[in-house]
């Protein structure tokens, strides 16, 4: 993966490079430098604590979009086995921005769908930016009646910046696709659990995020609206999206107050993309444990707890 | 029933006004000149080219509902600024000065009214609200009227106007989404019977929502429906947008509404729809 560094992480890159270059001098010149590397790395250390403890909510938005964030498919093969991906709606095409299987979950078997972003030119397009069109709606909601007949659990990973907004998207009715599928999925006779992984841009997150679960990582951002498009309609100028995030309160720890989800997931120092199998065992950890806590609820009592605990959200006077 | 095609495409650039004052209007469709009381007599429906004009959701009420049948319920819910939330003007000064222009309290108001003499759950959405747009208020109001049907047993009629999830609210307006999908799909799942009637405009959040999620979707003409604004889809995809993209037409030939129906046969196509299930 090339090198990518955002602002706020340059000067952590510059002590990690100063850091190796020394090192490598110590070996090849055969000097002891070890205190010297010592001093340094523990001034690594606190420059890393006190640049990631005190993000900004725009920084977040970043680091969620970070080139080197691990996506979805990077996320399966480090959580599950025997992953067998499936394909189609069944009714017009198959949506690669969605990527929809089988798998093991420690054994048991589930269903695992997740929005899929690509890393080269070519993978992004084939993926469209992980921007899902009525079709992928309509897969998952194919895939996740298939859990439901089976009696699996689902797990879904969320990471989009947005339904797509096309003609051919509207045509096939984008609008009535996500609506669908919250109907559907509040009363799915099975465990949903849902994690945010990056990026969670309004009802095109919420068209397969309906669950009795709702995770978050550290660095992910959910919202009715992208900071970027909000300040575009708000302050008429789309460079704003550092005022329009803090207003939106987008952040996992925003997001936890407000009651919208029930856990923050800690990412490595950094952000996932500095550590996929650390941040990918501690996504694994939560839905491992949050699955155990609703599995043997009745389907009847499941939904109706599902539908009371989207019932809670509002705030409100009268 | 009459679709309304627009001849000279340049006047679908003016924005639609909400009526003005004085004696006359001119028609947005076609540019007649219009004495109001009669285009009130019309329900406010242009006398030359059906053109639907942008009515409160008082004069939804009286046209759809029997006379002084409607029963508010809810009518002091208020929204709250919960996340301090400030762009170029402060929330709560938002909804103030939206308070004192419309005289009501949120952009939706819910209650029972009767039909031709058949009762009914009906929620009636205003654009001149903030826009229509559905915040904490809007979705618990859909929600408990979702309620109110269930218990009761009774039709629900809703009546949308909007342009998508309130801002303000961020994540929470996200959220009405999901509760008020999870509510019709608990009556669904028991018999209840929900018609969605689709006004100009009915887009975003409501439309990935309740608004699409009716056993029967009835559009009035010329309505904008859509979930993408067309603004956004333009700068995506870069070239200019079919003429009449994302209008009620479009929506009935692609298979997202049932019908297309005139606002002076609205009430009458209510009542033949609710006899059907309920008799
Ligand atoms: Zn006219």
């Amino acid at each position: 993966m090339g090198e990518i560094v955002l602002d706020f992480e340059r000067p952590i890159v510059e002590l990690e490079k100063k850091i190796t270059e020394m090192k490598a001098y110590a070996v090849e010149e055969n000097v002891e430098l070890a205190d010297e590397i010592k001093r340094l790395e523990t001034r690594l250390y606190r420059l890393m604590q006190d640049t990631y403890s005190k993000l900004n909510r725009w920084q977040r938005v970043q680091l969620a979009r970070h080139p080197n964030r691990p996506y979805t498919l990077d996320y399966v093969e480090r959580i599950f086995t025997d992953f067998i991906e499936i394909h189609g709606d069944r009714q017009f095409a198959d949506d690669p921005a969605l990527v929809a299987g089988l798998a093991r979950l420690n054994g048991e078997p589930v269903v695992v769908l997740g929005q899929q972003k690509g890393r080269t030119t070519k993978e992004k397009l084939y993926r469209n930016f992980g921007m899902m069109n009525p079709e992928g709606y309509r897969k998952a909601l194919r895939v996740m009646k298939l859990a439901a007949k089976f009696k699996k659990p689902v797990v879904i990973l969320i990471d989009t910046p947005g339904a797509y907004p096309g003609i051919g998207a509207e045509e096939r009715g984008q609008g009535e696709a996500i609506a669908r599928n919250l109907f559907e999925m509040s009363h799915l006779p099975v465990p949903i659990i849902i994690v945010i992984i990056g990026e969670g841009a309004s009802g095109g997150a919420l068209g397969i995020g309906v669950g009795d679960r709702i995770l978050m990582m550290e660095n992910a951002w959910y919202s009715v609206i992208s900071p970027e498009a909000c300040a575009a309609i708000l302050w008429r100028d789309s460079t704003k999206g550092v005022l329009a995030a803090e207003a939106l309160k987008l952040t996992a720890g925003d997001l936890i107050e407000l009651g919208v989800i029930d856990e923050v997931i800690q990412e490595p120092v950094g952000g996932a993309q500095r550590a996929y199998d650390e941040a990918a065992r501690k996504v694994k950890e939560h839905i491992v444990k949050n699955l155990d806590s609703i599995r043997d609820i009745p389907p009847a009592v499941l939904i109706e707890n599902r539908i009371n605990k989207y019932g809670k959200m509002g705030f409100f006077k009268e | 029933m009459v679709w309304f095609k627009r001849k000279s495409p340049g006047l679908r650039i003016q924005k639609r006004k909400e009526m003005p004052d004085g004696l006359w209007v001119k028609c947005e469709g076609c540019g007649e000149i219009i004495y109001k009381k009669q285009l009130a007599e019309n329900s406010y429906v242009c006398t030359r080219c059906d053109f639907h004009f942008k009515i409160s959701s008082r004069d939804y009420i009286s046209l759809l509902l029997d006379a002084d049948s409607f029963q508010e319920t809810d009518a002091t819910m208020e929204a709250v600024d919960f996340l301090n939330f400030k762009d170029t003007k402060k929330y709560p000064e938002r909804l103030k000065s939206a308070i004192q222009q419309t005289g009501l309290k949120d952009a939706i108001r819910i209650g029972h009214g009767k039909i031709e003499q058949k009762p009914v759950v009906f929620g009636v959405m205003d654009f001149s609200f903030i826009g229509g747009s559905m915040g904490s208020v809007v979705g618990e109001k859909v929600a408990r009227a979702v309620d109110y049907a269930r218990e009761k047993k009774l039709p629900l009629i809703i009546v949308s106007a909007t342009g998508g999830a309130r801002m303000m609210e961020s994540i929470i307006s996200l959220m009405q989404m999901a509760k008020t999908a999870s509510r019709l799909a608990r009556f669904s799942d028991e018999g209840g019977f929900y018609i969605s009637i689709l006004t100009n405009p009915t887009t975003a959040g409501v439309v990935a929502s309740y608004a699409m999620l009716g056993d029967i979707h009835i559009a009035e003409p010329g309505a904008l429906i859509g979930f993408a604004g067309p603004r956004v889809i333009k700068q995506t995809i870069g070239q200019d947008l079919p003429e009449g993209f994302q209008r009620s037409q479009f929506q009935l030939e692609h298979g997202f509404v049932d019908m297309i129906v005139n606002r002076k046969q609205m009430k009458s196509t209510l009542n033949r729809l609710i006899s059907m299930f309920t008799d």
